[in-house]
């Protein structure tokens, strides 16, 4: 059971959830960048939610099927056909040996996820598939996914045709999306006025944004509170002794744009972080496109976790609505 | 005539480089698979090829700008 890549779109990796527990040797979690859409497309095929699918950013691939098996995509809208009969995102459907899926331009969103019943079964790396493509880690040969491949499926059984994930349940960011902010260890090295800056001012995403960080512009630049640096601290004033990045922290390197640490991000370094984006809103981050308009919105702990228990509740829902 | 539009979202250019002429000018041939720009994003650049062939008649947006998923770059006649 395969799948022959015919185009392989710009950086179409493999993934599941990710590789927890090597995050202190330097080795990110990896994984999908929307987890919610990749667990769900699992659901509609009938995998395990951890089960390897496809991660598309930006553009699809072009897909040719080798066997009988369920197919689902989630995640961003992106009109796609079925030798060239239209199909429906967020809906399971069946594809015949030979088939091809093909992909219009993308709509709203900015990754999509193709689960197929079975799941990929390329050989795990530390206990996941999923594509670290710096550290050619996992995936396919470690890498992106090229012209040619032939990626191996396990064996699944195919599901009824036309299940669908509701509506209300597609989470997706608005406009401006808006992104929820834990301040943390290093926030008393702005200045008042660059605080309050921060959460007022309009940002959007920046080209360069990717599965490592999610970079922004076009807020005003930062000043630090004046301070001696400290031993072992470079020059800059957004430079600190080095410490512990975590998933979603915030460095703005010399101040000028804020970068939101994601999926494949170093583990630690020398930048202050301001922050941290609650792990709830860490799957709209994935469905960002570059220029969108983006606000920081302050909460703190409480409203943080009921966020998470909110998220929680979705993907049960998800989960409710497909048994 | 024919649009030739954006693969995806990002920043589009005319030049290969800053100091280089643009891709095509108005009234040169365009065969298939011919590059008309480029398209930046997540720090790579893409080429962006034409699938039909023509003549260029202009790019339809500025150098460097902002562009969305199928975008209309450029015209053909």
């Amino acid at each position: 059971m395969t799948l022959e890549i015919i185009k392989p779109g710009l950086a179409t990796t493999i993934q599941d959830l990710g590789r927890p527990g090597y995050f202190h040797l330097g080795i990110p979690e990896g994984g999908a960048m929307d987890r919610l859409a990749f667990r769900a497309a699992n659901m509609l095929v009938g995998n395990d939610e951890g089960a390897a699918g496809l991660e598309a950013v930006f553009m699809g691939p072009e897909i040719k099927f080798g066997t009988e098996m369920s197919v689902a995509v989630t995640g961003a809208e992106m009109p796609m056909m079925l030798d060239g009969e239209p199909r429906e995102t967020w809906t399971s459907f069946t594809v015949k040996p030979g088939q091809v899926l093909s992909f219009g331009f993308l709509k709203t969103g900015a990754r999509i996820y193709i689960a197929v019943s079975g799941g990929i079964d390329t050989p795990p790396a530390l206990g996941s598939r999923s594509t670290y493509p710096i550290g050619a880690l996992g995936g396919f040969e470690g890498r992106a996914i090229a012209a040619g491949d032939v990626i191996p499926v396990g064996n699944g059984s195919v599901m009824a045709e036309g299940r669908v994930v509701p509506d209300a349940l597609r989470r997706r960011p608005g406009s401006p999306a808006e992104l929820r902010v834990l301040t943390g260890l290093y926030w008393h090295r702005l200045t008042e006025k660059s605080q309050k800056a921060f959460f007022d001012d309009d940002w959007v995403v920046a080209p360069e944004a990717d599965r490592m960080g999610y970079r922004f512009r076009g807020g005003q630049p930062m000043e630090f509170v004046d301070r001696p640096q400290p031993f072992g601290a470079g020059s800059d004033p957004s430079n600190i002794v080095d410490g512990c990045y975590s998933y979603g922290s915030i460095q703005v390197p010399g101040g000028l744009e804020p970068i939101v640490l994601h999926r494949d991000a170093v583990s630690g370094g020398g930048y202050f972080t301001l922050g941290a984006v609650i792990s709830a809103d860490m799957d709209l981050i994935g469905q960002l496109q570059p220029n969108t308009p983006v606000k920081f919105k302050r909460v703190e702990m409480d409203e943080a976790l009921a966020a998470r228990k909110q998220r929680k509740t979705m993907i049960e829902d998800i989960r409710q609505a497909l048994a | 005539m024919s649009d030739i539009q954006s693969p995806l979202p990002g920043t589009f250019y005319h030049k290969p480089s800053p100091e280089e002429p643009p891709f095509k000018a108005p009234g040169d041939a365009v065969a298939i698979g011919d590059q008309i720009g480029l398209i930046e994003v997540m720090k790579t650049f893409i080429a962006v090829n034409a699938e039909v062939a023509g003549t260029f008649k202009g790019y339809s947006v500025e150098d460097a700008t902002p562009v969305t998923a199928g975008a209309v770059l450029a015209e053909l006649d």
